[in-house]
C-alpha cells in the first residue's frame, strides 16, 4: 500500500442550512490516480476548495505529507506543492498563454528567465507549444483546459487536483489529453481527479470515491464502483438498481 | 537592457526641450504636465498593473505636498530631506490605507470608494489641524537656492520633475519584468486563480499600494516645491485623484508610457480649449469629460493600446501587400 498524501478526515462544511459536504473522509495514494465521481451537486468541487484552502471546513481535518493543513490559505498550499484547476476555466485573459504559465511557473523560479524556461517546457508538455504567444482569450474551450493544466503544472506540485479537465471536451480532445494525464501521473505527480467522463476515470484511475449528497456512498477500484447498487440508485434514483438487475435477469 | 531603450530615448528627447524652447510659458506647461504624470504613473502600478482602481490617490499627492512643506517651516528640516520624507509618508499611507482595505477583502467599487472617503477625511483634517495651517495653508519661504530645493530657472525644475518622472518609468519597467510584476497582473486578471498558483495577493496588493503611494506622494513633494503653497483643497483635493486616474486611462493603463502620454495629451487639450475659450471657469474638466468618453469609446486599452492595435491592422494589411510584391 502506498503512503498517504492526502488525508480527509470527516470534513464538514454547511453553508447556512444547507451541508453541502458531510463527514466526508477519504484519502489519495501518493503517485497514484484517484477519482472522485458522483451526480451534479454531490459536494465534489466543495470538497476541492476545502482541500485547496478557498473554503474552510466547519468540521474535521485535511492532512496533506503528514502535516494538518486544515483552513491554510490557497496560496501557501499552493507553496506546499498543492495545485488545482478549476472547473470553470479561470484564464488570465489579458495575458498571453506564455505569461499566464509564468505565473505558476514564478512560484519556485524568482529569476524571470528561469521561470520563462520553465514555462515554455510546461507549455510544451501540455501540447500548447504553438500557442504560447497567442492571447489566453484567444484559446478553444480545449486549449483554455489545456492551459489550466499547464499553469498548475508550472507550480511544481506534488498533488494535482483536476476539476472535470475533461468537460466540454469532444471524443477526440479527450483522447488526446488523458495520456498526458497519465504521464503526469508516471512523473510521480499524485492527482485526484473529479471528472464525468466515465470512459476516463476507468481508463485513468486506481481508486475511485463515489459522492453523493455529500457523503461518500462507495469507494474502491472503478469495476468495483461501477457495480455498486448504492452507486447506481445515487445516479438513476431510487430503486433502479432492483430494476436494472431484473432486467438483466430476464 | 533592450527594454530600457525606449525609456532612455524619450528621457532624452525631453531633456533637450530647455534648450530649445526657452518660453516660460511652455516650460511650465511641460512642468505641470510632467508632474501630474509622476501622479499618474504611481497610480498606474496599483490601478494599472494591479487592476485596483483608487479614487483616492489625492491621500498621497496631499502627504506628500504637507509633509515636505510643513518639515520646512515648521521644524526647519532641509528641503531635500523633506522632500524624501515626504515620499516615505507617501508610502507610509499606502501601507495602512491598503492594510485595512486588503486586508477587509474591499474589491472593484468598495475599494474606489473607501479610497475616496480616505482623501476626503484627510482633506477635512487637514483643513482643521493647526500643524498643517488649517484654512490658510501653509507657504514655503521663497529661498532659490539649490540646497532649499529652488531654483531660479523654470528649466532646472523641468529637468527635476523630468528625472523624478523618468525614475518612475524605470521602477514600472522593472516590475513589469520581475516576478513581482507578474503576480500584480495575475491578480488583476483574477484573483482566484492567481492565489491557486500560490500568489498571495492581499502582500502583492499591499506592495503595489505602497510603491504607487510613494509615487503618487513625490509628485505633491514636487507641487509644493515649485507651487511654495499648500492648503487641504489643492493637496487632498479630487481635482488630483481624478487626475491621477484619468492620465493613464487616457493614455494606456497597464502600459509604461501610458499616464505620460496621457498627461501631455490633456494637459494640451485643456490648455486649447482654454485658448479658444477664454477663461471660462470649468471648461477643461468638460474637455477632460470628452476626451475620456472618445478614447473609451474607440480604443478602452488608451492611446497606446490604440496604436498597436492600429499597427496591427496595418501589419495585417500589408503583409499580403507584402507577399503580393513578391510574387
Amino acid at each position: 500500500m502506498a503512503e498517504q498524501l492526502l488525508v480527509v478526515d470527516r470534513v464538514t462544511r454547511r453553508f447556512g442550512g444547507l451541508l453541502a459536504v458531510n463527514a466526508v473522509s477519504l484519502s489519495a495514494a501518493e503517485g497514484r490516480i484517484t477519482a472522485l465521481i458522483g451526480p451534479n451537486g454531490a459536494g465534489k468541487t466543495t470538497l476541492f476548495a476545502l482541500i485547496s484552502g478557498f473554503l474552510k471546513p466547519s468540521d474535521g481535518t485535511v492532512r496533506y505529507c503528514g502535516e494538518d493543513v486544515t483552513g491554510e490559505p490557497p496560496y501557501r498550499l499552493a507553496r506546499r506543492g498543492v495545485a488545482r484547476t478549476f472547473q470553470i476555466v479561470q484564464p488570465f485573459a489579458a495575458l498571453s498563454v506564455r505569461e499566464n504559465i509564468l505565473v505558476g511557473a514564478h512560484l519556485h523560479h524568482r529569476a524571470r528567465s528561469a521561470a520563462l524556461q520553465a514555462a515554455e517546457q510546461v507549455g510544451r508538455e501540455v501540447g500548447l507549444a504553438d500557442m504560447l504567444d497567442r492571447p489566453a482569450s484567444a484559446l478553444t474551450v480545449a486549449g483554455r483546459k489545456r492551459l489550466e493544466l499547464a499553469r498548475a503544472l508550472a507550480t511544481e506540485p506534488k498533488l494535482l487536483l483536476l476539476d472535470e479537465v475533461l468537460a466540454g471536451l469532444n471524443p477526440s480532445e479527450i483522447r488526446d489529453i488523458v495520456p498526458v494525464i497519465r504521464g503526469l501521473c508516471g512523473r510521480g505527480i499524485t492527482i485526484m481527479m473529479i471528472e464525468h467522463v466515465m470512459q476516463a476515470v476507468m481508463s485513468l484511475a486506481e481508486h475511485v470515491f463515489v459522492l453523493a449528497e455529500g457523503r461518500v456512498i462507495a469507494e474502491g477500484t472503478p469495476v468495483q464502483v461501477a457495480a455498486d447498487p448504492a452507486v447506481v440508485e445515487a445516479y438513476l434514483g431510487h430503486g433502479a438498481a432492483a430494476k436494472l438487475g431484473a432486467a438483466h435477469g430476464h | 537592457m533592450k527594454e530600457f531603450a525606449p525609456i532612455a530615448i524619450v528621457a532624452a528627447l525631453l531633456g533637450a526641450v530647455p534648450l530649445l524652447v526657452h518660453s516660460n510659458v511652455v516650460l511650465n506647461f511641460l512642468v505641470v504636465a510632467l508632474m501630474i504624470a509622476l501622479a499618474g504613473q504611481g497610480w498606474n502600478i496599483l490601478g494599472g498593473y494591479g487592476g485596483q482602481y483608487s479614487f483616492g490617490h489625492a491621500a498621497f499627492f496631499g502627504t506628500g505636498a504637507y509633509v515636505t512643506a510643513v518639515l520646512q517651516v515648521r521644524y526647519g528640516v532641509n528641503a531635500w530631506l523633506a522632500f524624501a520624507c515626504g515620499i516615505a509618508a507617501g508610502a507610509a499611507v499606502g501601507a495602512v490605507v491598503g492594510g485595512l482595505t486588503f486586508r477587509s477583502g474591499l474589491r472593484g467599487s468598495y475599494f474606489a470608494l473607501v479610497t475616496l472617503a480616505f482623501a476626503e477625511v484627510l482633506r477635512i483634517l487637514a483643513s482643521v489641524a493647526p500643524i498643517t495651517g488649517a484654512g490658510v495653508g501653509t507657504l514655503i519661504k521663497l529661498d532659490l537656492r539649490a540646497q532649499a530645493l529652488q531654483f531660479q530657472s523654470r528649466a532646472v525644475f523641468y529637468w527635476v520633475i523630468l528625472a523624478l518622472v523618468t525614475l518612475a518609468l524605470l521602477i514600472t519597467r522593472l516590475i513589469e519584468r520581475s516576478r513581482f510584476g507578474a503576480w500584480l497582473t495575475a491578480v488583476r486578471e483574477n484573483e482566484d486563480a492567481a492565489m491557486a498558483l500560490g500568489v498571495d495577493a492581499t502582500t502583492v496588493k499591499l506592495g503595489a499600494m505602497v510603491i504607487s503611494g510613494a509615487i503618487t506622494a513625490a509628485a505633491g513633494c514636487f507641487y509644493v516645491q515649485y507651487f511654495l503653497f499648500i492648503d487641504s483643497g489643492i493637496a487632498y483635493g479630487t481635482w488630483i485623484s481624478i487626475e491621477a486616474l484619468l492620465t493613464p486611462i487616457i493614455g494606456g493603463v497597464g502600459t509604461v508610457f501610458g499616464p505620460l502620454l496621457g498627461a501631455l495629451v490633456v494637459k494640451a487639450l485643456g490648455e486649447a480649449a482654454q485658448a479658444v475659450t477664454g477663461d471660462a471657469p470649468g471648461l477643461d474638466l468638460v474637455v477632460y469629460g470628452c476626451v475620456l468618453v472618445v478614447v473609451i469609446w474607440f480604443t478602452p486599452r488608451g492611446l497606446i493600446g490604440g496604436i498597436s492595435e492600429l499597427r496591427g491592422r496595418f501589419g495585417r494589411l500589408a503583409a499580403p501587400m507584402r507577399e503580393i510584391g513578391h510574387g
